[in-house]
């Protein structure tokens, strides 16, 4: 029993990470029906950024926020450079456009910091608690605290605030959006801002946990797309519902059936989802139009 | 630009290409150059049929070349089967593999699909990289030769010819099917999937004999590389490797087999000439990925032929 507690924790843990990276995906989808393969790079370009201002002696209550900014703007420069002068084009290129981007930072991260794996202190320490038998690092309630404060923050900020439905209503209808007076441009910048601002916690959150490397976003990219899609792209309940539960089947596989199979997990289950609900957990059908 | 509008002017152009290189290719390592372009081209172009023509994106072929390349290579070596035999068992195998999953995932949209293909890649790379016990795991396994009836081609100056004429019967292949009203079938379904099924078009059917056609080129390829550079690791199923192959198509433009078979050339080329850049190659590659995208987006060969039709009209 406290075996099973123990797994689920830390599913909870990693699966809270892959439900930050999953709202990226979801926000810039909405926005601009893009799918932003360089989602994976934020969370690294957050968490190397965080370990390197820390190494330099900045205090960790500082290099986080300096660490979030940074990667904000290398989104948002992203949106200005690609994804604004090429709308418009076919799906598969701009799913090349994303792609390449993401190459592109890793390449710049390789470059800044090299391919070393690098530590980076727990923020308040190391001592594990002790739940029903189950243990937790402090770490972990970071992660699953912050994650849930991300996930209020921007339920409100969707709901009750005039900026938060200008960007609902693009999400909609970006035609009508922009007939009733909402600038469009600004709400796509403001995504890929926002978004980029989320991997970057993430980032900064998982470091201490596996480390930080330039390649550190392939992987946690790609699974934040799985859970977007398993939710059900488009849809902020699915992408942390989706994130959880992946988390979740991850670290039960690992425990009981094999750990080499850990990764494989994620595409299992999307394959499963998909072909029985094609639209993932909680999306809308949708009908083409001739 | 004729040329390369009617369906064998281009086939003609390319065939005095293969036949005229070796005439300015200096030493082997060019041939070996040569060869992975034809060997990618042959992916680029079965690959072409289902993204450029049907309109159907995969972001998992490596899978099937890499299984492909698998299956080659642990029948001949562990069991001792001949090449010609296991590489038709990988063709079969990987076409009733492909037959099984494209109903199901060909029934997905947009980026729906996308995730599903990429998922797929995902597996086979990751079976490939964890069943050590076959496959050697992460670190690979050596391939036999090739051999058949006998003859086996040794040397990259032997094995041009042998991708060369696979190249040309590819491409010959693919341009008939195009023009066949299985071709006409497929635009009709990348134009609307709704107004091809209205039209009478069991869209369904042609996109999976196009998913399985562009999977078993993958495999036959994977197969042969295998045999021919004599070692695989699993990188040859990962997912980079199925964006490549994407790349390729796109960037030598979509629904043109030319533009695949250059999409291919220069993605092959481009790391050969990067590679001297060391730290700076990622930088530059994902830098040169972008913007072409960005300003060419219809890709290279489409781009051209509407720029010289806009001269012509001047």
């Amino acid at each position: 029993m406290s075996e099973l507690l123990q797994f689920l924790l830390s599913g909870l843990t990693i699966g809270a990470i892959y439900a930050l990276a999953a709202l990226g995906f979801t926000l810039i989808y909405n926005a601009s029906h893009v799918i932003n393969f360089a989602q994976g790079e934020f969370i690294m370009f957050g968490g190397m950024a965080t370990v390197f201002l820390a190494k330099a002696g900045v205090p960790l209550i500082l290099a986080v926020p300096l660490a979030i900014m940074v990667t904000i703007l290398v989104g948002m420069a992203l949106e200005k450079a690609a994804i604004e002068t090429a709308r418009g084009a076919q799906v598969v290129t701009l799913i090349i456009i994303t792609i390449g981007a993401s190459i592109f930072l890793r390449g710049v991260a390789q470059i800044l910091w090299g391919k070393q794996f690098y530590p980076l202190a727990a923020f308040s320490g190391e001592a594990p608690i002790e739940v029903f038998g189950a243990t937790v690092v402090p770490q972990s309630l970071w992660v699953v605290g912050v994650s849930a404060v991300i996930v209020l923050v921007l339920a409100w900020f969707f709901g009750r605030t005039l900026l938060g439905k200008a960007v609902l209503a693009t999400a909609i209808n970006a035609g009508a959006a922009q007939l009733i007076g909402v600038n469009t441009r600004t709400v796509l910048l403001l995504s890929f801002g926002l978004s980029a601002g989320l991997g970057a916690i993430a980032g900064a959150l998982v470091a201490p946990i596996t480390t930080a490397n330039y390649e550190m976003g392939l992987m946690l990219g790609l699974k934040g797309f799985v859970a977007a899609v398993l939710g059900g792209l488009g849809v902020g309940v699915g992408a942390v519902v989706g994130g959880l539960l992946l988390g979740i089947a991850e670290t039960l596989t690992a425990g009981y059936v094999s750990s080499a199979y850990k990764d494989a997990v994620a595409f299992v289950l999307i394959f499963v989802v998909l072909f029985f609900l094609p639209n993932g957990l909680f999306g809308k059908r949708g009908t083409e139009r001739v | 630009m004729n040329v390369l509008n009617s369906r064998y002017g281009g086939l003609a152009v390319l065939a005095a290409i293969v036949l005229l290189l070796p005439l300015v290719l200096p030493n082997n390592y060019y041939f070996d150059v040569a060869n992975r372009i034809a060997i990618n081209a042959i992916v680029a172009v079965g690959l072409n049929l289902l993204i450029g023509y049907a309109g159907q994106i995969s972001l998992g072929h490596a899978g099937f070349l890499g299984l492909g390349a698998y299956t080659s290579a642990i029948l001949t070596s562990n069991y001792g089967w001949s090449p010609l035999a296991a590489m038709l068992v990988a063709a079969l195998g990987v076409a009733a593999l492909a037959f099984l999953v494209a109903r199901p995932i060909l029934r997905l949209k947009g980026h729906y699909l996308a995730m599903a293909t990429l998922g797929l890649g995902m597996i086979f790379s990751i079976v490939l990289t964890n069943e050590s016990a076959l496959t050697g795991g992460p670190d690979g396994m050596a391939v036999p030769g090739f051999e058949l009836l006998g003859w086996s081609p040794q040397g990259e100056a032997v094995w041009y010819w042998v991708f060369g004429a696979l190249l040309l019967a590819a491409v010959w292949l693919a341009l008939n099917l195009i023009d066949s009203p299985v071709g006409r079938a497929l635009r009709a379904v990348h134009g609307s999937e709704v107004a091809a099924a209205v039209a009478g078009i069991d869209t369904t059917s042609y996109k999976v004999l196009v998913f399985v056609v562009s999977a078993v080129f993958a495999a036959l390829v994977g197969s042969l590389s295998a045999h021919y550079t004599g070692f695989i690791t699993p990188g040859q199923a990962s997912f980079l490797h199925s964006v490549e192959l994407v790349t390729m198509v796109v960037i030598g433009g979509m629904a043109s087999t030319f533009g695949a078979v250059i999409g291919a050339a220069l993605l092959t080329l481009l790391p050969q000439v990067l590679s001297g850049l060391e730290d700076f190659e990622m930088v530059v590659f994902g830098l040169i990925l972008m913007t072409s995208m960005i300003f060419l987006p219809r890709g290279l060969v489409p781009s051209l032929r509407g720029w010289l039709a806009a001269k012509g009209r001047a």
